[in-house]
């Protein structure tokens, strides 16, 4: 019985330790962002569609909740997660600004035209600094910034009825069902 | 034969130059040697175990201008790491920083050898201890 204790417990401890490493281990689909709980990067940006010259500032949404949606023409996934978009932007319950990253003027218009338009607003990042300054790494990604103006949340890959009832709707405060 | 194969090993090195993914130049030397001991230090987020330096994704295309930028307006290199890790996280990092959470990365190992070698000296002791028992044992039955 003795001689079994010591292999035991070595192999648990080992296991436990491996078992922490593969929870953690950096999954595209799981990565948290390092800006929670965070003040929301600044940014100002050209609107979509704009006027020329037309610029849309981060400062214009202080003092209410808002949520951020980084998508672009090129994106699989956002092609997907857009009628979901489309449907929740009816409720009305958050404002959704689009961050048309890394595109082309022309494609993004046409593709709001063909599919809908759910943003309040849609910034143009043709260089994609905004979108380093969120430490996006993919898109689609979604974050909800609170009405301090801190990112309370990151989703990554395709919007969902149910992550955004749960992750986005759930984080209004005195959230109750319409 | 040997001209010809020499032509041919000439050619795909040039081949090999054409593929280079970065071909940023920076103003003087000695920033551009720091450019690209940095880019080989952050991951591309996108593709996990590329670093910014090779890989073709457009988004590490924007992180390595970033970089070029930062060393141009005249930042130290642990400010550009704090630039990335502020964004993305000690795992852009391809080299963990020895505190925090990730300074189990760098001891998990020194801890798992250390407790091999306590084992190792355990079993080593109780062995000779046998070994010993057994010896006088025949000594004790010869002494009889």
């Amino acid at each position: 019985m003795n001689r079994f204790i010591v292999p035991v417990i070595v192999f648990l401890v080992l296991a436990g330790v491996l078992y922490i490493g593969v929870v953690h281990s950096p999954d595209k689909s799981t990565m948290v962002s390092a800006l929670l709980g965070k003040p929301a990067p600044k940014f100002e940006l050209p609107v979509l569609g704009g006027e020329a010259g037309q610029k849309f500032s981060s400062a214009q949404l202080a003092g209410r909740p808002w949520v951020l949606n980084v998508w672009g023409t090129w994106c699989g996934a956002c092609r997907d997660e857009h009628p979901v978009l489309i449907e929740v932007a009816k409720q009305n319950r958050l404002p959704i600004v689009g961050l048309d990253w890394r595109d082309e003027d022309d494609a993004a218009k046409q593709w709001l035209n063909q599919l809908g338009n759910p943003y309040g607003v849609v910034l143009v990042d043709r260089e994609g600094r905004t979108a380093i300054d969120f430490g996006v790494y993919g898109a689609p990604e979604t974050f909800f910034v609170d009405a301090d103006g801190r990112v309370q949340y990151r989703h990554v890959g395709a919007m969902t009825p149910d992550v955004w009832e749960r992750e986005f709707v759930g984080r209004l405060p005195h959230a109750v069902s319409p | 034969m040997r001209a010809r194969l020499v032509g041919a090993l000439a050619t795909l090195l040039l081949v090999h130059g054409a593929f280079a993914i970065d071909i940023t130049v920076l103003p003087d030397e000695k920033l551009q040697q720091r450019y690209e001991a940095l880019t080989h230090e952050f991951r591309c987020m996108q593709c996990q175990n590329n670093t910014i330096a090779d890989s073709p994704v457009g988004l590490a295309s924007d992180l390595r201008r970033d970089v070029a930028e930062m060393l141009v307006a005249g930042k130290t290199d642990d400010e550009i790491r704090a630039y990335m890790v502020q964004r993305y996280g000690n795992v852009i990092l391809f080299t963990p920083p020895f505190k925090g959470s990730a300074i189990w990365v760098w001891l998990t190992p020194l801890v798992a050898l250390a407790g091999g070698i306590c084992i190792a000296i355990v079993i080593v002791r109780r062995r000779g201890r046998l070994v010993a028992t057994d010896d006088s044992d025949i000594i004790d039955e010869s002494a009889r």
